[in-house]
């Protein structure tokens, strides 16, 4: 396999792909707190009063 | 050979994107999405069910990125036209940044995001608001009305009209007569404020022959329609005061916004046919922004009033 097949990507594609990287991730840990607290308000304490 | 060897690229098709997070933000429309979050926000503040905070933030959340969400499929659907009209030519999907496929994808994946959310964490009611509003936005407005009525803007207006209405069902689960009179001056603000805008860029939608009604009837029609539209939006504003679901507060501040919006139309409806600044129409079109933005806010600060008023020993 010769080097010049591989794709090579241009700095303004890394660019880009980093800035969606970081709102990627961004986005996914704003979800994750925003359902972890949801799921606390919407059930409260009674969340935890389950059988085992 | 295993396929992960094979990186050779002959689909000619393929392309390694350039589109940066910004140029997905402008896929979710973010100025019409803030006026989304205002309506909302007013109608779930207005209404008499406080919700827990956070679930309150969750909902007008949820219905922000729904809207983004039609604003992103709007946009797929309407590469052609966009590429053609100035105004609209430097869009992310027109102008290449991003492909129409991932723009799809984009506004899919946000509609049933936002509307699950609505639901598990909130009520279905306002889920279901929110699921017919971007399907109404996207085929009722975008795929149907835009490219073959003139009355477009004003059927598709209730699209733009129902975020209120989403705001007061996610905090009451039901819809109340409150929140359909915010529905009412949303929808009939909505054909006088794009006909403003449709005089002045007139050539733009000619170019890619959207029917808007200067371009099918004629200014001076468009004119006295902006000024009918007006007529009837002005007093719908105070409706709420006339119910008594406001003090007389804002009951004078509505009436005052609907005598301005009416002197603009009215300047509008006076405007020569050969106008080419047309100052009054661009004029007109700005102060119906600052009317919508001005009824809400009166009503959202009338509403936290009364209930500050209310409370014990206040």
């Amino acid at each position: 396999m010769k080097d010049d097949e591989l794709v090579t990507m241009t700095e303004k594609q890394k660019r880009a792909r980093r800035s969606r990287s970081i709102a990627i991730g961004l986005a996914l840990a704003v979800l994750v707190v925003l359902f972890y607290f949801a799921t606390i308000a919407k059930f409260g304490p009674a969340i935890l009063d389950r059988p085992l | 050979m295993a396929l992960v060897e094979n990186n050779r690229l002959d689909d000619a098709g393929f392309r390694i994107s350039e589109a940066t997070a910004a140029d997905y933000v402008a896929l979710l429309k973010p100025r019409v999405m803030s006026l989304v979050v205002f309506t909302a926000f007013v109608g779930l503040v207005a209404a008499p069910v406080t919700l827990n905070p956070l679930l309150a933030v969750i909902a007008i959340l949820a219905i922000a990125i729904g809207a983004g969400a039609s604003g992103a499929l709007n946009m797929w659907y309407d590469a052609d036209i966009d590429a053609v009209m100035t105004r609209t030519a430097n869009r992310p999907v027109p102008s290449g940044r991003v492909r129409p496929g991932e723009a799809l994808a984009f506004g899919l994946v946000l509609s049933v995001l936002s509307v699950l959310t609505l639901g598990v964490l909130v009520n279905w009611l306002s889920a279901s608001l929110l699921a017919f509003t971007i399907f109404f936005y996207v085929v009722v407005y975008t795929m149907w009305l835009k490219r073959s009525t003139p009355q477009n803007i004003v059927i598709g207006g209730a699209a733009g009209a129902f975020p209120p209405m989403i705001g007061w069902a996610a905090a009451t689960g039901s819809v109340g007569l409150e929140s359909v009179i915010l529905f009412l001056i949303t929808f009939l603000w909505t054909p006088p404020h794009f006909w403003a805008l449709a005089l002045f860029k007139c050539e733009d939608y000619a170019r890619a022959g959207i029917p808007m009604m200067p371009n099918v009837v004629g200014a001076a029609s468009t004119r006295r329609q902006i000024f009918a539209y007006t007529l009837l939006v002005a007093p719908v504003g105070v409706l709420p005061w006339f119910f008594g679901f406001t003090s007389a507060g804002y009951g004078l501040v509505a009436a005052a916004l609907g005598a301005g919006f009416i002197w603009y139309a009215w300047n509008v409806l006076a405007m020569r046919d050969g106008d080419r600044a047309m100052k009054p129409a661009k004029a007109m079109f700005a102060y119906s922004l600052l009317y919508l933005f001005g009824i809400f806010a009166a009503y959202l600060a009338d509403s936290v009033l009364a209930r500050a008023l209310a409370l014990p020993g206040a």
